[in-house]
């Protein structure tokens, strides 16, 4: 009887989650098929005249949709590689570190940026990206600028590539940093006996041993080309730099909620959402395969 | 020749120290400069005279907003939705986990139930439809639209369940001898044992909860409904001027950059107040989501 009464609870206690599950992820799916309708509000979901594939072949046939999807690809593929790039370097060197103090103290220093919003770090970024603000100053030390960062379609694409590597590469290192304590201390002793250096031992020996980490983040990123970043984006961009500078999300957002196409919107959000859904399996699927990753 | 390489070996050693320490403090240099903007006089800020130290020291713009009202309200909103929303997520997420931790045969349809959770967290559903389901159940403009919709986080879900699975199966049995209910299991096995993965996702809770500004502003008709993060986004980022209230008879003495400058530094007090626990507990939680077999 216990075993009845168990499984009662375990109902119970699943129950108020699967419900929110529904009415929050399930149901606004449902609500996509208006990607196939001229949905107007007025008239609601019953009501919207069906028009098929229309709204896909309109976003196909727009030069704005074909700019705004290779904006977002560029965007978060140069993301992942800069940044898990910064964050192996850095995580090497701090790794190599041998002043504990200054280790902690240089980690405190970089993980900080990680847990502040967007829309403070974009109010800090327009600040110090100024005509007069504190990086044309530094650059103008060089003779260089001074550069109007977030008002040219050419530099604005960087600006949102390095200021994320600035917010997140000390945060992505922490990956990195449990997998160089995980390798083997004797390993590095016995490649000084037989004179390594410092940085043949990080070739050698680091480099390797954090390699299935890096397999890893690689094939979990796939999930993610087309998560350029809205929150960083819509923060510092403006119609300049709409050109190079606005991405899916940015798009969706403006076409479906600000000039009210809901059906427009929804069939971009719609694509979207297949294809991030088979990227994601893909991904799962290499990192269980290749970094015997599973997620339960 | 045993001296002088260890003697190069100190001064790699050294050069390596002081590029990180480099590397970290101009991390930190945007965030200083802020704060030195808003302990500035007007003249001195508009002229862009302000680098790292403030220029004319004077703390009009923080006495300012100390009387802002728009701003406290907007701060209240916050502290609310972190309140409510992470007891929300924190309660959903010991519930969904716990029966996802036990077994196909203790539990039958638990395998069916992760799949939709997991299918759940990877789906990422346009915000065109999430916006209309939202405005169908009529949450626009009360506090549960900022706490509903994200109220069970799976990705916390999985972290934890992952946890709980890891705990001895012996524990549990000498409970079950005992004829301990799965409720009196959860709450005087489970959860004890579990402190510091609960700690690491009400963290993760209470900063998600705290950043997000979106959701504000597109579920918030009423600009008095917006969070603290959407009402410093419409103010500092979309130049707003309804909000500014009657920021214009200060104008005088302070500039809008410095006063703008002083409400991203309050924003950010929350956030540096948990910070040493963030970092104790983060570190060890983004390990905690994988499986290690």
């Amino acid at each position: 009887m216990q075993k009845y009464s168990d499984r009662l609870s375990y109902y119970v206690m699943i129950l108020p989650g699967l419900v929110l599950l529904i009415a929050f992820t399930f149901v606004p799916l449902f609500y996509s098929v208006i990607a196939f309708q001229k949905f107007n509000p007025a008239l609601g979901i019953q009501n919207s005249p069906w028009v098929g594939l229309e709204n896909f072949l309109y976003i196909f046939r727009v030069r704005d949709a074909q700019q705004v999807f290779f904006n977002t690809v560029f965007i978060a593929v140069m993301k992942i590689i800069l940044l898990e790039l910064a964050a192996i370097t850095f995580a090497l060197l701090l790794n190599d570190l041998r002043f504990l103090r200054v280790k902690r103290a240089v980690q405190t220093m970089v993980y900080l940026p990680h847990f502040l919003s967007w829309v403070i770090l974009a109010g800090i970024l327009r600040t110090i990206l100024a005509r007069n603000g504190l990086l044309n100053d530094f650059l103008g030390l060089f003779g260089i600028g001074p550069v109007y960062f977030l008002g040219r379609p050419d530099v604005f694409p960087w600006v949102i590539i390095l200021s994320d590597v600035w917010k997140e590469f000390g945060f992505e290192a922490i990956l990195y940093l449990a997998a160089l304590t995980a390798i083997d201390p004797t390993l590095y002793e016995v490649a000084e006996l037989d004179g390594a250096n410092r940085f043949q031992k990080m070739w050698y020996i680091s480099v390797p041993g954090i390699l299935p980490t890096i397999v890893l983040v690689a094939s979990l990123s796939l999930g993610n080309i087309l998560n350029a970043g809205f929150d960083q984006i819509f923060n510092l961009y403006s119609p300049i730099v709409y050109s190079t500078g606005d991405i899916l999300d940015t798009y969706v957002y403006r076409v479906g909620l600000i000039q009210g196409q809901y059906s427009i919107g929804t069939a971009v959000g719609l694509l979207k959402t297949v294809v991030s859904l088979i990227l994601i399996g893909i991904s799962y699927w290499i990192a269980g395969k290749f970094a015997n990753y599973r997620i339960f | 020749m045993i001296t002088s390489k260890r003697l190069q070996d100190r001064l790699i050693d050294g050069l390596i120290a002081l590029f990180l320490l480099t590397l970290g403090i101009s991390t930190l240099l945007p965030l200083i400069n802020t704060l030195a903007i808003s302990l500035s006089e007007r003249a001195a800020v508009s002229a862009g005279m302000v680098k790292l130290t403030p220029v004319g020291f004077n703390l009009t713009a923080y006495e300012y907003i100390l009387q802002d009202m728009k701003f406290w309200r907007a701060f209240g909103i916050s502290v609310l939705r972190v309140v409510l929303g992470g007891l929300l997520n924190f309660t959903l997420a010991v519930l969904t986990a716990f029966p996802l931790s036990r077994s196909e045969k203790a539990f039958p349809g638990r395998n069916i139930f992760i799949w939709m959770f997991v299918f759940g967290m990877i789906l990422n559903v346009g915000i065109v439809p999430w916006y209309l389901t939202i405005a169908q159940y009529k949450l626009i403009d009360t506090i549960w639209a900022l706490v509903l919709p994200g109220a069970v986080p799976i990705w916390n879900v999985i972290i934890l369940m992952n946890f709980f699975r890891n705990i001895p199966k012996e524990l549990d049995e000498a409970a079950r001898i005992d004829g301990a209910s799965p409720w009196q299991l959860l709450w005087h096995i489970y959860l004890p044992t579990s402190l510091p993965a609960l700690a690491t996702i009400t963290l993760f809770s209470i900063v998600g909860h705290w950043n997000s500004f979106f959701d504000g502003l597109i579920l918030m008709n009423n600009p008095d409904n917006y969070p603290l993060q959407t009402y410093i986004q419409q103010l500092v980022i979309a130049d707003r001027p309804i909000l500014h209230g009657g920021q214009a008879q200060l104008m005088v003495k302070l500039s809008n950059a410095t006063l703008n400058a002083a409400k991203l530094f309050v924003a950010m007090i929350p956030i540096l107040i948990i910070y040493p626990f963030l970092q104790r507990y983060f570190v060890k939680g983004i390990m905690l989501g994988a499986v290690k077999e």
